[in-house]
């Protein structure tokens, strides 16, 4: 995009970036609807320019659907009924932690990989059994309460866990399981007793 | 005959069968693949010359209905394992198990991008807070005393009970025995089948008399005094009167029926028996 064209969104981006980035629902983010009504009809345009200015800074504009699939190509209205995030592009290793504790991360992380290799649904006894092995029980069930309220899990009444919207907007499922399947757990258990 | 009675029953046994089979593939308790589809419809398809009874056709239809069901699974199954995001659930058990805490949260890293999201209070925002903090009244004075005014005790008949509408004229139980026998005398009367249409019934002049009936019938049916035919292909819904109360269905676990009695059903109701 031109420089110029850049200038005539300026105000826009003003705008957009300050309904991205400060908390305005209980849910964070906003809808597309909100951002349409804001900034008018060119508003997938304006979060495009924010999106450039914020690549520098390692941090993106994220958008995940009403419906689980991602359109390949969305319509104004499928884009109004989603909800847009300002997201981190890459953790750096010194903050991947990002103010969690070790062992809740590393839940999140088993709960997540499990429910996407289990066809996005599992038992939570499943989950409870599997996060039990490396986590007290007692911590296992407040854990996955918390996840549920973060909005990375949902429970249905049958006691099935899936994935929230947290998750879409925040993990790349794809990706999080390639490089599961691909981490050497040899060299990490060396490394381990290494650290020990 | 006794024959074709008796192959009648067993087909109607194997697709009672089938449809169970198949409810536990819907939910998830057997593995789709467990049910041999080619098999099961040459066994619907052996019976089907058998079937001339409304609740026969139906029985076979609900199979076939289930069995579309199952076979959606199997595909929505071969699909998932197609997709490139289809890893085995116990190979990535296995490593999951085997990788440290560090471990995973080396390789979730690399895959998560958190949201970023603050909270920040501006001049103009404090501003706003006072300004509507000036405005705002004190609680005593919106949560004022409410005025009552003390009266003396006194009592009340019955008949002004009945005429503030707090009490019906009649008991309860008489007149829900009262509303049965207009059920088998309207049954007797109009219908030569034993039963009669819901709204044929419950349907008054006024909206407010057809909720009434409605709420005496509910418990006509509760209390056993009679029962209701739902036909879901149709959308019918029927009223079957007893000639004699059954109280099993107070002690056994019944089944609640939602009927929706809104103003839109009534008029219609009204427009469909004036034309």
């Amino acid at each position: 995009m031109s420089a110029k064209r850049k200038g005539q969104y300026a105000g826009k981006v003003k705008k957009a970036s300050q309904m991205l980035f400060y908390k305005r629902h209980v849910k964070p983010g906003v809808k597309g609807w909100e951002l349409h009504k804001a900034l008018g009809n060119d508003y997938p345009k304006v979060l495009d320019v924010l999106d450039d200015y914020l690549k520098p800074l390692d941090m993106q504009v994220k958008v995940v659907f009403e419906e689980e699939k991602q359109p390949e190509k969305p319509t104004i209205e499928e884009l109004d009924k989603a909800r847009f995030f300002v997201t981190l592009r890459n953790v750096a290793t010194k903050d991947k932690l990002m103010g969690w504790r070790v062992d809740d991360l590393a839940g999140l992380a088993i709960a997540i990989s499990y429910i996407v290799s289990n066809k996005g649904q599992v038992a939570r006894k499943d989950v409870e059994k599997l996060l039990g092995e490396k986590i007290p029980n007692w911590k296992v069930g407040l854990n996955l309460d918390r996840y549920v309220r973060y909005g990375y899990l949902i429970q249905d009444d049958k006691g099935q866990l899936c994935l929230d919207w947290r998750t879409r907007a925040e993990v790349d499922q794809k990706k999080l399981i390639e490089l599961l399947l691909s981490f050497d757990t040899e060299a990490d258990a060396s490394e381990m007793v290494e650290s020990n | 005959m006794r024959v074709d009675l008796q192959e009648k029953k067993l087909g109607k046994e194997r697709l009672e069968r089938i449809i169970e089979i198949c409810v536990a593939i819907e939910n998830h308790q057997v593995d789709p693949f467990a049910l041999n589809v080619d098999d099961i419809i040459s066994v619907v398809r052996q019976y089907f010359p058998h079937w001339d009874q409304p609740d026969e056709l139906k029985l076979d239809a609900e199979a076939l209905h289930h069995l579309a069901s199952v076979i959606q699974l199997q595909s929505e199954w071969v699909k998932q394992r197609s997709t490139s995001l289809y890893t085995d659930p116990f190979l990535l058990e296995e490593k999951i198990r085997h990788t440290s805490k560090q471990g995973m949260i080396k390789v979730f890293a690399s895959a998560w991008s958190p949201l970023v999201e603050s909270e920040l209070l501006s001049l103009p925002a404090i501003m706003q807070g006072l300004l509507y903090w000036d405005g705002l009244v004190p609680l005593g004075d919106r949560w004022k005393n409410v005025d009552v005014s003390i009266v003396e005790t006194s009592s009340v008949s019955k008949a002004d009970m009945v005429k503030a509408r707090v009490l019906s004229d009649k008991e309860f139980g008489e007149e829900l025995e009262c509303f049965w026998q207009e059920l088998k005398l309207g049954v007797n009367e109009k219908c030569l089948d034993g039963k009669i249409a819901y709204w044929d019934f419950v349907g008054a002049e006024s909206y407010e008399e057809t909720v009434h009936r409605a709420f005496l019938t509910a418990f006509l049916v509760t209390y056993g005094y009679a029962t209701l035919e739902i036909d879901r292909l149709e959308e019918t819904v029927d009223i079957i009167p007893f000639e004699v109360a059954r109280f099993e269905p107070l002690s056994v676990q019944s089944v609640s029926v939602p009927i929706a009695v809104s103003v839109e059903d009534w008029q219609k109701w009204k427009e469909g028996k004036q034309l």
